[in-house]
């Protein structure tokens, strides 16, 4: 049944509480003593006031409203929503992790410290890479981290001209966001017909200019740039680097690594190959890996030993500083190298294994009823276009919605760009086979529904806990927050 | 082999998912990497464990850390021991909220979306402005963004922040602005507090964002008296970095003039967790709603006209805009900005003011014992919130060392980020802190050298 959930400023009642705090045990001062007047408060808090059972049945019902990977099927692609291992979450919920405090002494903070370190070698040989910071608090943000270390580098070369970053048509979004941050050009490079970066167009754009080239691979339609070799052999002839977008790592664990394809920086989103949750946001962890050159440039402080003793050194003279108040998402670190652990080399290996196994077997269920635009082997996830079915009537967000009301998250829908009517699925390594052929039978029904009734589809979802929302309206006349009706 | 219960996949079926493929072995669905850059061997990790060997490893690693738990904490410097209730874990830990994904499908996220349209409500209230975000990274990239903000907004590029922001926050602000080539000023400190006389002359129409913070690093609540006008006369954008815990005691950032109201969240319900996972507050005025980034949920209506929610005005966005957007910002902190409504939701108004009073009223105590010791000096006499400078009679790292004998985490040494202020230390005093705990760190002081 459809309705809406009231928003917790509509319940409670003035005077009600949820806490129970011990009374104050020094002398109590007035508060002007302490604090002016003028320094004060004047107007109301405008918080809730309810019991604590109302809260916790606020929430779980709210909870109850959301869809997880613990729910059900997420083939997002890009996302990686693979299972999210529940150790993990009691790992780093011990005390002795969740309840330091960063400033604590290095002697107190030891076996936090052994654990950054490990976690550390785990990571530089699953990339080759010579060193990593674990600060990025997100992908996008060791995105950043990665292009600021580029930077430094070149300019502590004396090297000023190069003020442009090389991006594929088919990068993530925040690739090029990344790059106008950092105070570069975006030079976009287009792919060629089979999907991969046309190698010719690459060459032609690189020059004395080039900071860089950054490079998701497999790409993002789920392919390996097969010319990686050439490529990067051409952007280190021109005298820029490579930069590895690792966010699709979880096809090539134990196959390949950034660092032997020519990478010079990566970066992991360690929320998606090393399987810590996403949170329906965050938080996430976006470690970043250099090659012994950029070394230098990395933020401090970096985690060392010595004589079995670990801390955290500043000593880097050429670091580009600090890009987190602290030492980043560690507590998300905890999670990863829980996992890591637990998987070893022969478990990271199947889990790239199976999500790739698991991405091709379902891309050749779909493409029976679905277009795939490129049609080859391809890694962890793949991309359809729902071109012909938009020209029923509806189209790839349709075909989404659609899915909704069957209890699956659907795929990524209009990304990447260069697929009209995008559909990027990506299964992970977590799916059984039963889940995959359940998957694709629901979406053979669907082609089937916008052959009978395509305008139906284009109206969906029907069974779900409210109906299609306006997002148009949303962003036309922006509601942003609660307001007590005066 | 590691992982096992994680990958559903048994022999059996691979081999007939590879037959349906029309490949012989995995392998071949390999065969697009060019063998030069194959691996040709295992990676060499340490071997896979079980759940329950790695679970006294792990155990193993925490029991040789010191945390609240185990000791009395005095530390804080933006992050700090406040009592979490238990309610904030167990809604954080349902693992709807916490196994999905941004909230890209709204009818079936509505959970999510209504929680952060909360969280964002909530922190509304407390700042006083009129548009928050759904969260950024940590007090430092908050900081950060807030001044880009603001010369997004002015199409200017110089940013003045007072000497009396976090350093670790400044840190953070400078790396970001110099990989854009936008200019930073330090505004100087006079006896603790932001030198206004300074910040006067410093002030130009080239200048875009001013930034502040309240309470400053010291523990100082600043005098924001006129602040804002001057600021606003060269039309720059006043962003001010706090504590939102502070703010059921002292005036609302939109009283005094703020536009863009940055912060740690972390005092908040939010687990210290050797400084991260912590939560990035960001809120402003609505005419910079444009140039806020993140994420943002607003409210709408669905087919039948219920309400509902969304992510909205996602033009700001990498997604849609690419290099135009405001900020790269994807992944954030939601699942701690949730943990923050809940701890939000539990104090309430009287709850959230009972804990900032025990934090005023207790911090008062310490400070006024540890003044009147002997050697030791409070060294910026004026009102504080929950955290105080105090110079003592030798080395910090050495009474730190001595303190955690006593099972005491004792206070931040400010020498690393000021020279200038030798031995001297950062003690914070949260309300879990009792008159006994209190009591025993004086003593201990007292007794040293």
């Amino acid at each position: 049944m459809r309705k809406s959930k009231a928003l917790i400023f509509e319940m409670g009642r003035t005077g009600r509480q949820g806490y129970s705090l011990p009374s104050n045990d020094v002398p109590d001062k007035p508060l002007g003593e302490l604090l002016p007047d003028k320094m004060q408060r004047s107007c109301d808090l405008g918080l809730p006031e309810l019991s604590e059972v109302e809260i916790i049945r606020h929430f779980t019902e709210l909870s109850t409203r959301n869809f997880g990977v613990d729910t059900g099927f997420y083939p997002l692609g890009s996302c990686t929503m693979k299972y999210n291992p529940k150790v993990n979450e009691e790992a780093a919920a011990l005390p002795g992790f969740a309840f330091m405090h960063p400033c604590q002494p290095q002697q107190a903070s030891q076996g936090a410290l052994e654990l950054l370190y490990n976690f550390e070698q785990g990571l530089k040989e699953l990339t080759a890479m010579d060193r990593f910071t674990l600060q990025p608090a997100a992908g996008a943000h060791g995105e950043l981290t990665g292009l600021m270390v580029i930077q430094a580098y070149h300019r502590h070369r004396g090297d000023h001209k190069r003020n442009k970053v090389l991006i594929p048509l088919s990068a993530h979004g925040t690739n090029p966001a990344t790059v106008s941050m950092a105070g570069y050009e975006v030079v976009q490079v287009p792919c060629d017909d089979r999907g991969l970066v046309d190698l010719n167009a690459l060459k032609e754009a690189l020059d004395d200019t080039t900071a860089a080239l950054m490079l998701t691979n497999p790409s993002t339609l789920g392919l390996f740039e097969e010319e990686i070799i050439p490529m990067a052999r051409a952007v280190h002839e021109a005298g820029g680097l490579l930069y590895y977008d690792g966010a699709n790592m979880n096809a090539i664990m134990g196959y390949t690594r950034p660092g032997d394809m020519g990478f010079d920086v990566v970066h992991l989103n360690i929320h998606k190959t090393l399987s810590t949750p996403h949170g329906g946001g965050g938080p996430g962890g976006g470690p970043v890996g250099v090659k012994e050159r950029l070394i230098p440039f990395l933020p401090v402080p970096l985690v060392d030993k010595k004589n079995e003793e670990f801390y955290f050194d500043y000593d880097v003279p050429d670091s580009i500083g600090k890009v987190h108040a602290f030492y980043g998402n560690f507590g998300v670190a905890v999670k990863a190298y829980t996992y890591m652990r637990m998987m070893g080399a022969e478990g990271l290996k199947q889990a790239s294994t199976d999500a790739v196994i698991n991405a091709n077997y379902l891309m050749s269920l779909l493409k029976k009823t679905f277009y795939l635009p490129y049609d080859r082997i391809c890694k962890h996830e793949f991309v359809l276009s729902a071109r012909p079915e938009k020209k029923k009537g509806a189209g790839a967000g349709d075909i989404a919605k659609a899915l909704l009301d069957r209890g699956f998250h659907p795929p990524t829908v209009y990304f990447p760009l260069i697929v009209e009517e995008a559909l990027m699925i990506e299964p992970t390594d977590t799916e059984a086979k039963e889940t995959l052929d359940a998957f694709a039978a629901v979406m053979e029904m669907i082609a089937k529904d916008i052959d009978e009734d395509a305008e139906k589809v284009a109206h969906g979802p029907y069974n779900t806990v409210v109906g299609r929302l306006d997002e148009v309206r949303a962003a036309r006349s922006p509601i942003l927050r609660w307001e007590k009706e005066s | 082999m590691g992982g096992k219960h994680y990958l559903p996949l048994t022999d059996e079926d691979r081999q007939e998912m590879l037959a349906k493929i029309g490949v012989k072995s995995a392998d071949d669905l390999f065969s697009d990497i060019p063998a030069e850059v194959r691996l040709q061997r295992e990676l060499d990790l340490p071997p896979a464990i079980s759940e329950s060997e790695v679970l006294k490893h792990l155990n193993s690693l925490a029991a040789k850390n010191k945390h609240f738990h185990n000791c009395v904490s005095f530390m804080g410097a933006g992050v700090y021991d406040h009592f979490i209730p238990s309610i904030v874990s167990h809604i954080t830990g349902r693992s709807e909220f916490y196994t999905c994904y941004t909230p890209y499908q709204p009818e079936i996220s509505q959970g999510i979306l209504q929680a952060i349209f909360e969280y964002q409500t909530m922190i509304c209230q407390l700042t006083g402005m009129d548009v928050a975000n759904a969260s950024m990274y940590d007090g430092g990239t908050a900081v950060a963004e807030g001044a880009v903000m603001g010369c997004g907004a002015t199409r200017r590029s110089k940013a003045l922040v007072s000497k009396s922001v976090s350093p670790f926050y400044r840190e953070v602000l400078r790396n970001y602005f110099s990989s854009r080539g936008l200019d930073l000023e330090e505004i100087p400190v006079k006896d603790g507090y932001t030198d206004k006389s300074e910040l006067e002359k410093m002030l130009g129409d080239d200048v875009a964002s001013v930034i502040l913070q309240q309470p400053n690093f010291f523990g100082l609540v600043e005098d924001m008296d006129n602040v804002a006008d001057m600021i606003h006369s060269h039309k720059a954008v006043f962003v001010v970095s706090v504590d939102p815990l502070s703010l059921a005691l002292l005036k609302s950032p939109a009283d005094y003039g703020a536009d863009i109201v940055v912060g740690e969240g972390q005092s908040l319900g939010v687990p210290a967790s050797f400084g991260g996972p912590l939560l990035g507050i960001m809120a402003s005025r609505s005419k910079f709603v444009r140039q806020l980034p993140g994420r943002i949920a607003g409210e709408t209506v669905d087919s039948e006209g219920n309400r509902g929610f969304v992510l909205t005005l996602q033009t700001r966005e990498q997604h849609i805009r690419r290099e135009k957007a405001a900020s790269n910002i994807c992944s954030n902190e939601a699942l701690v900005a949730l943990g923050a409504s809940v701890y939000m939701a539990a104090m309430g108004p009287s709850g959230l003011r009972e804990v900032a009073g025990q934090c005023l009223q207790k911090a008062g105590y310490a400070r006024e014992k540890i003044a009147a010791l002997d050697g030791f000096e409070d060294v910026f006499p004026g009102p504080v919130f929950k955290e105080f400078a105090i110079k003592v009679p030798g080395d910090p790292a050495e009474l730190n060392k001595k303190l955690l004998e006593k099972d005491i985490l004792g206070g931040v040494d400010l020498t690393p980020f000021y020279p200038e202020m030798k031995n001297t230390m950062l003690f914070a005093v949260t309300e879990k802190r009792t008159r006994e705990e209190i009591d025993s760190l004086v003593r201990e002081l007292e007794g040293w050298k």
